[in-house]
């Protein structure tokens, strides 16, 4: 399957049968050698899922080239007539520039309280054994189950009440609901890779519980915490339930809901669309591959000790 | 002797207010820890669990945009305000949502649950499948290695309103990339979003597309944490491949496949932005999942936040349910979690 064995090997009746000892050593392929045919087979397919991987980007970013005109035809062309005409008309004839100000605004905010506030609490889950300490981690998973469908509709009236609605806090505000427990949870499978010994030398040379945390750990958890910032930041980035829920004028709109406002059902903006996908694209994108490196690590060491 | 330590050594589970003495001593030792817990708790406290309380009671109501309000204000002749009761306000109905729904008078819960559980299955299977298999692949010793991974990795940081446009685009009946690569193949284009299940199809190959980078990363992150010398181990004893995938590796991922695929799965029940941009409910609602119908329910036409409500009480309950079922089969089998 995965390994992309000889074919024999596969046969769930070859292996069920057989026990370690009738299997003759000449046949078993060690881990790290294999054969040409193997090898051709591995490569093939990493290079098959690559293009799947790649191909839709690619394409919106070849039709974002195209003439408005051209876009909506049915000849594939990969390149045809380009023209920047499309980022212009993005750029300088909609509000997109707005939309994608709010966005930066709402998705930063957002990173910022749910650190912040998530930090102490996953540090404190971490190291110490408190009554409630359970029950909160519990309810750290549980919400992460909860639909955007039960809470949406209170958050709504409780903003509506506020005199928050089509206000930026309340996409914040709203945000922090899945940003906190997220990030707590996060940051406390962080921690946990840091030795508890150093909290304990720490202690020795007289720092409390406080004082720890804000020398000691918090330092050492910088790669855990621009992980856990980041994820938060994408997160917020591409929300938008709640942005087409509480937003209601043109400009007040996040990047998801203008988008939105490109493709109507009736005559569908194609050209402005596949532009202003682009420009979403490249900053998320030049942020990530910065990143991605550390996103593995912290999500792994998240993810195994949850 | 350190804090730490001492707090270590502190008994896990303190029924609070049992006993005076042993609540006092555990305030002593761990106020700080509550402490460091008070403004996280806070904050989930008033906007987690007050609005949850708030739409589970909702749902007992037949609450809707045109009787939100209690008191109706009518400006008077002098200038003032004047206001009453409003008489039509929203009142508690008991189980009526639940059973409307439950049996279809409103709405299409049924139809819209199929949808969800077709699509939660197709979606988590697919990402965790491709995303071992890539995983296994990309986890052996060959040419190229980082650039795959990295290349692989591009659908992750597209955020999920773009792939969705974007995929609607691919996917378009008239001009869209796929119909004319099938044309091209000989095959009649397909209406993609004029029926129910291949509107469903091309959702989930967006969501699949989206997903997949997620788990192949948390997989290889596993993969490499189990032991190398388990494998020689295996590989001196005779096992072939087929026998230390079996039963090496996949045991050794154990850990890291339950937390993804639970999450996994509740984050694909809950995934609103594909299916509500991709096919928008097309044909005529039939290709809905429940978060959709729910979000449709609260915010188009006569908002119905009763409805909504309802809604929601029920996409949670199922999804306590799966996840105590879930835990419970990997308690059983041996697993803490």
């Amino acid at each position: 399957m995965t390994r992309l064995l000889p074919a024999g090997a596969l046969d769930p009746a070859d292996t069920t049968g057989a026990t370690a000892s009738d299997v003759r050593p000449g046949r078993v392929r060690g881990r790290e050698d294999r054969s040409r045919l193997a090898s051709i087979a591995l490569h093939g397919t990493l290079v098959l899922a690559t293009l799947v991987a790649l191909f839709p980007v690619l394409w919106i970013l070849l039709s974002s080239f195209k003439p408005a005109n051209r876009i909506q035809t049915s000849e594939i062309t990969l390149i045809d007539s380009p023209t920047l005409d499309n980022y212009r008309a993005v750029l300088f004839d909609t509000p997109f520039p707005t939309w994608f100000l709010n966005s930066v605004v709402v998705a930063a905010f957002t990173m910022v309280i749910g650190i912040t506030m998530s930090a102490t609490a996953g540090y404190a889950l971490s190291r110490f054994n408190f009554a409630g300490k359970r029950g909160l981690m519990w309810v750290f998973l549980i919400t992460q189950m909860f639909p955007v469908a039960i809470l949406i509709v209170p958050i709504y009236t409780i903003m509506a009440n506020a005199g928050l609605i089509n206000t930026k806090a309340s996409l914040i505000i709203a945000y922090c609901t899945v940003a906190v427990p997220f990030c707590a949870w996060m940051l406390r499978g962080y921690f946990d890779t840091i030795p508890q010994e150093l909290d304990e030398a720490a202690a020795l040379d007289g720092l409390g519980p406080f004082g720890t945390f804000y020398r000691v750990i918090l330092p050492l958890a910088r790669p855990g915490l621009a992980v856990t910032a980041f994820y938060t930041f994408l997160t917020a980035w591409g929300e938008v339930a709640y942005a087409i829920a509480f937003m209601q004028t043109r400009d007040n709109l996040t990047l998801g809901a203008g988008l939105q406002q490109f493709v109507p059902q009736f005559n569908p903006q194609w050209h402005l669309l596949t532009a202003g996908s682009v420009l979403i694209l490249i900053p998320a994108a030049i942020v990530f591959f910065f990143a991605q490196k550390h996103l593995v690590a912290g999500l792994t060491a998240g993810g195994t000790k949850g | 002797m350190s804090q730490a330590l001492a707090v270590a050594e502190a008994p896990v589970e303190q029924p609070p207010g049992k006993q005076d003495g042993r609540l006092r001593r555990s305030f002593d030792r761990n106020w700080y820890a509550w402490a460091m817990v008070l403004p996280t708790v806070l904050v989930l406290g008033v906007l987690v669990m007050y609005p949850l309380v708030q739409g589970i009671f909702q749902s007992f109501t037949d609450l809707t945009e045109s009787n939100a309000q209690d008191v109706i204000c009518t400006k008077t002749l002098g200038g003032g305000e004047e206001c009453r009761d409003n008489p039509d306000s929203a009142e508690f109905v008991g189980l009526d949502n639940y059973v409307d729904l439950l049996t279809g008078a409103r709405g299409s819960f049924w139809l819209q649950f199929t949808n969800t559980l077709a699509w939660t299955l197709a979606c988590v299977s697919l990402h965790y499948g491709l995303g071992l298999g890539l995983a296994v692949m990309l986890n052996r010793k060959m040419r190229g290695r980082s650039l795959y991974r990295v290349l692989l990795i591009v659908p992750w940081a597209v955020p999920a309103f773009v792939a969705a446009f974007g995929w609607k685009f691919l996917f378009n009946p008239r001009f869209g990339l796929i119909n004319q690569a099938l044309v091209n193949l000989g095959v009649d284009p397909v209406e993609w979003f004029n029926h129910r299940w291949t509107a469903l199809f091309a959702a989930i190959c967006t969501n699949v597309w989206l997903g997949v980078p997620f788990m192949m990363v948390a997989i290889l992150g596993g993969l490499q944490s189990i032991p190398a010398d388990l494998h020689e181990a295996a590989e001196m004893d005779g096992a072939t491949p087929w026998q230390r995938f079996r039963n090496v590796t996949l045991p050794g991922l154990r850990p890291v496949s339950s937390t993804v695929i639970l999450l996994g799965t509740i984050w694909t029940f809950n995934m609103f932005p594909i299916i509500y941009f991709v096919t928008g409910g097309e044909p005529a609602g039939q290709s809905e999942i429940l978060v959709t119908g729910a979000y449709r329910a609260a915010f188009e036409g006569v908002r119905n936040y009763s409805l909504a409500a309802t809604y929601g009480v029920l996409i949670l309950s199922l999804l306590m349910v799966f996840a105590s079922v879930y835990r419970r089969t990997l308690k059983a089998q041996g697993e803490v979690f």
